[in-house]
């Protein structure tokens, strides 16, 4: 118990990793300078749409969607000033939704590339 | 053991036992959540890949029925929730240097607006409702191409428009719950950290919606062009 209570307050880095930041408080500034970039990329994204981009319309809209995405998830959500831990748990999860995405629109998208007999 | 080496009451009700210390008990939450919000990702990605499918399934359905979603309401419920996620974001803030009444502002703030989008979102509904665009006995896609596969990009509009709905109502009722605790003094600048975490996950329903506003009121677009 004494034990325990000495250790209270103090920083194990050694432990942990050492870009650890928990405790970092983020200035006022870049969630404002952030929050502003994500408003005006919705009100681009919006008008851009309307723009007949032949097939460049579904890659402008999700690129937009990917930046804001990221913005809030680095700066709101703090990634960037999480632990080593933290960022790869996340990059784990959009591993692993790429992997859903992407094999399975891979195989709608090829399947009639090749006549298949009988059909 | 002895009485005097009783820690500081802070450190009696915050840290647990089985903690080394503060930072390693806020990361352990911190990853805790995150692995929680990875099992949402991928909730939501099955949706976003029977969105993906039917979509280069019957392109022109798809193309003609999100046309019928209202892009300056999309835009504006865009930008509501993106100020929600600001003041969420300023809440945390606010804990982590103690502001009490700002935390409990903040969070007011940030019901309040996630509210106006839900108003906003019934509008829209009612709206589908009244054109006949909720799919079943009564759906009437009027001047769509494909109209017989337009249900399908209805049926997903409201899917995933609704389960993102249901996880702001979720948040609703955690929101009141902070606000409360905020109040009474339950959170300060030493331990928030279900501020934070509610914070995550508020951030990330805004995220969800950063996706489907342009996949479903979008893409297709410059067919009939700004109105």
């Amino acid at each position: 118990m004494s034990a325990h209570s000495t250790q209270h307050g103090t920083h194990q880095g050694a432990e942990f990793d050492s870009d650890h930041g928990s405790n970092h408080i983020v200035p006022v500034r870049v969630y404002v300078a952030v929050f502003l970039t994500l408003i005006v990329m919705t009100w681009v994204t919006a008008f851009v749409s309307t723009v007949d981009l032949g097939r460049l319309n579904v890659f402008v809209a999700l690129s937009i969607a990917i930046f804001k995405a990221s913005l809030v998830i680095l700066f709101f959500m703090h990634v960037k000033y999480g632990t080593r831990l933290t960022k790869m748990i996340v990059l784990a999860g959009l591993y692993w939704l790429i992997l859903l995405l992407f094999i399975a629109m891979a195989d709608l998208w090829t399947r009639t590339w090749m006549g298949v007999p009988g059909r | 053991m002895a009485s005097q080496v009783v820690p500081h009451e802070h450190e009696v009700t915050t840290l647990k036992h089985h903690f080394a210390n503060d930072e390693q008990q806020k990361d352990a939450s911190t990853i805790g959540m995150w692995v929680f919000l990875v099992t949402e990702i991928m909730f939501f990605g099955g949706l976003f890949l029977a969105y993906f499918a039917y979509r280069q399934a019957y392109p022109a359905a798809f193309a003609s029925a999100s046309n019928k979603t209202n892009l300056w309401l999309g835009a504006a419920n865009t930008t509501v929730l993106i100020c929600s996620s600001l003041t969420m974001a300023m809440a945390v803030h606010s804990a982590s240097v103690g502001k009490r009444k700002l935390l409990v502002a903040f969070l007011v703030l940030t019901l309040m607006l996630g509210g106006i989008f839900l108003g906003v979102k019934a509008y829209e509904y009612h709206d589908k409702w009244v054109h006949h665009e909720v799919p079943g006995y009564h759906f009437d896609c009027e001047g769509c191409d494909d109209a017989g596969h337009a249900p399908l990009f209805f049926s997903l509009y409201f899917g995933m428009t609704g389960l993102h709905a249901t996880h702001m109502l979720v948040g609703f009722v955690i929101l009141v719950i902070l606000i409360f605790q905020s109040a009474k003094g339950k959170y300060t600048a030493k331990w928030y950290t279900p501020i934070e975490m509610f914070g995550l996950y508020w951030h990330f329903v805004d995220i969800v919606w950063i996706f489907l506003f342009p996949l479903l009121y979008l893409i297709d677009r410059s067919k009939t062009g700004l109105k």
